[in-house]
């Protein structure tokens, strides 16, 4: 038998090997950034961190769900462009600003239905819709503000991004920590991540069980709206003022944390511990590479690469497997004919 | 009804429909505004819909295979960056080695992303959206954020967009617009005759099939994607023809035109279907629009972006509900066999069970 040799990797598979991987990545950047700033592991440098790109973590958590069921949504940066333009809009007409925010995050729910509604019951491609939105949307923006920048919000809004809520913690990284909580129970323990899942790995079975597959795709949608409506604002709230490309060029960042985390791009597999995980690992490298004094474009440079590589990796891999089985097995049929004697044919896939 | 169907192809009448709206376009805006129709304002577009016409051949060779090419407004901006600092410092460089140079540039980069998409077997949107970064993070480190202005070029390259090779009452054939023609004949020729060209729809149109039929599919899509870098190449040489200076942020945007004008030209995301002829079609009506808009009172230039999501959105869905339906009734004459019906989502499906 095959079975019966030390695997490896099938070992490695079984304990949710990327995510073991991950781990040892993550351990060694740390490592690497405690050498070169002995105050790296203090809970208030690590806080401010995430408190740097917290927008982007969250809307890591949607699109994460997007992605492994089979989309993608590339507008959610202009859909947080678009919600924090308008609400500086509305507050420079002189709208409360409460107002303000409520009504925008109904303009981010509203860019979701819109997503939504064409992919999920037009079913147009999700990548070209959301394509068109990200210039759709980002056009918008511009058209509220024009090239002016907004600033002098209310107090009570600039407290929410910049002072701290409880201890050392501010309202957004605790608003994504019970995010992430919530995202965990529904994708990982819930009949509707199962359903998310499912989707993902074929559609067409799913509609065939009775998953009612559009409903599902555009509840999704408007959740990655309505969440991206919330980050842009929370994105507002940190600077203190918003321009029209506010949030410019974040898709990729956020769609290198899924995908960095073991989500497949085809559909269908990844977790959200191994996202977390990939947040860690973007958020530390981006740290050491300021603290190694590398310039943001640099810094973005490198990030698209470990995009590239966060796929073609585990495509190789799997490439790599595929081979070595396909080859064991011909081994193996071309011994037990031989022993047979009888004239074979080899089949190859 | 029934004879018109059948004498044209779907496709054909979505070209047809388009060269009408066109025509429409430039009736309804030269009732708006005066001195619109003149000699000036067709010069102007000529130069404008050069560039994003070839940006647009070089997409629609990639959308054929069912790909996309994000990276093309960062091709352009290193090109011309690069060609730009290359001339300044070596002023007596021949122009078809400038041209040569260009097209090698984008050449490379385009290698880079067919290896990554062809071979690697990453899909398109993780690498080309990652190269559009990486390219462009490059271009601004190398640079220095230091522009090329018009003032170090040599004198040809600033004269190039001037110089009219046949002028027709005012009407001016620029030198970028032949330019454009001529890559725009080229390629639909090789769309329709050569095997190149009809392997890249085989591909598009059913992948597992081609590549069950013994296509070489990753030669053809690593090809695809090369000859877009060129093309990128060549157009980032014209554009520093055309504006002289280049900042560090030269040709961003340019992907979403070029992706604009290939949808709104009938090249369909799915693949399989489109021509060139479809993509010029579709990058005039995008120049005509933007140009136009603006010279009317009520539109501002903020507007761009809204407008042109909404013209890819609006060909998107137009496409998707009519020409199916058009189809149908196409092959109910009795045109079309009935395999080339088929549902894209089911060879989807198929290739992912594969």
């Amino acid at each position: 038998m095959l079975n019966n040799k030390k695997n490896f990797l099938g070992k490695l598979k079984r304990i949710g090997g990327w995510e073991v991987f991950l781990l040892v990545i993550l351990a060694i950047i740390v490592f690497l950034n405690t050498l070169r700033a002995p105050n790296y592991l203090t809970i208030n440098n690590q806080v401010n961190l995430f408190k740097l790109s917290i927008e982007k973590i969250i809307i890591a958590l949607t699109m994460t769900f997007l992605i492994i069921n089979g989309e993608i949504d590339l507008s959610a940066p202009s859909i947080m462009g678009l919600a924090a333009c308008f609400s500086a809009f509305l507050y420079e007409n002189g709208m409360n600003m409460g107002i303000a925010v409520v009504l925008s995050l109904l303009v981010g729910l509203a860019c979701g239905i819109f997503n939504g509604f064409w992919i999920a019951y037009v079913s147009l491609n999700s990548l070209v819709v959301t394509l068109a939105m990200l210039i759709g949307f980002r056009g918008l923006a511009r058209l509220f503000l024009e090239d002016r920048s907004i600033g002098y919000f209310p107090d009570w809004f600039n407290f929410i991004g910049q002072k701290n809520l409880i201890g050392p913690f501010p309202f957004s990284l605790i608003l994504f920590f019970i995010l992430l909580i919530i995202a965990i129970i529904v994708l990982q323990f819930s009949g509707f991540g199962r359903r998310v899942y499912v989707i993902g790995n074929n559609k067409e079975a799913a509609r065939y069980s009775g998953v009612n597959v559009k409903r599902i795709k555009f509840h999704l949608y408007m959740a990655s709206g309505f969440i991206s409506a919330l980050a842009g604002l929370l994105l507002a709230a940190r600077y203190g003022a918003v321009r029209g490309d506010t949030a410019t060029g974040y898709e990729l960042d956020i769609i290198t944390m899924a995908l960095l985390g073991g989500v497949s791009i085809f559909g269908g597999s990844g977790t959200l511990w191994g996202v977390f995980l990939s947040i860690m690992i973007i958020l530390n490298i981006r740290n050491g590479m300021s603290l190694a004094s590398f310039s943001g474009h640099y810094q973005t440079g490198v990030i698209g690469v470990i995009l590239i590589f966060s796929v073609l990796g585990p495509n190789i891999a799997n490439q790599f497997i595929a081979w070595s089985k396909r080859r064991k097995r011909m081994i193996e049929e071309q011994k037990t004919c031989e022993s047979d004697g009888k004239e074979v044919i080899i089949e190859t896939k | 009804m029934k004879r018109i169907y059948g004498r044209f192809s779907p496709e054909q009448i979505r070209v047809l429909f388009l060269m009408l709206l066109i025509v429409l376009v430039v009736v309804i805006f030269s009732i708006q505004i005066d001195d619109y129709l003149t000699a000036n304002f067709f010069n102007r577009i000529s130069t404008s819909v050069a560039i994003i016409a070839v940006l647009a051949i070089a997409q629609t060779l990639v959308f054929l295979t069912r790909n996309f090419d994000l990276s093309l407004g960062s091709i352009v901006g290193v090109t011309a960056y690069i060609i730009g600092q290359q001339l300044t410092r070596i002023p007596n460089m021949h122009p078809v080695v400038t041209v040569i140079f260009a097209i090698g540039l984008g050449m490379l980069m385009g290698t880079i992303n067919g290896v990554l998409i062809a071979y690697g077997r990453v899909p398109s949107i993780i690498i080309t959206i990652s190269t559009l970064a990486i390219y462009r993070s490059f271009l601004v480190e190398y640079s220095h954020a230091i522009p090329i202005t018009t003032n170090n070029l040599p004198r040809w390259v600033v004269e190039l967009n001037k110089i009219s090779l046949l002028t027709i009452g005012g009407l001016e054939l620029r030198v970028l617009f032949l330019i454009m023609i001529v890559i725009v004949v080229i390629f639909q020729l090789v769309l329709s005759y050569l095997r190149f060209g009809r392997r890249l729809y085989a591909i598009g149109s059913n992948p597992v099939a081609a590549k069950v039929a013994g296509f070489p599919d990753r030669n053809i899509v690593f090809m695809a994607f090369l000859l877009s870098g060129a093309l990128g190449g060549l157009a980032g040489f014209m554009y520093l023809v055309r504006f002289g200076n280049i900042m560090v942020l030269a040709g961003q945007g340019l992907e979403f035109a070029s992706i604009a004008a290939v949808v709104v030209g009938g090249v369909s995301n799915m693949g399989g279907s489109g021509t060139a002829i479809g993509a010029l079609l579709g990058s005039v009506m995008i120049d005509l629009l933007e140009n136009s808009l603006y010279r009317t009172m009520a539109v501002s230039e903020f507007w761009r972006g809204a407008i042109l999501g909404m013209l890819i959105l609006l060909a998107v869905a137009i496409d998707h509900v009519f020409i199916g339906r058009l189809r149908k009734i196409w092959a109910r004459a009795g045109f079309l066999m009935t395999q080339s019906e088929e549902d894209p989502e089911k060879a989807e499906v198929s290739s992912h069970v594969e």
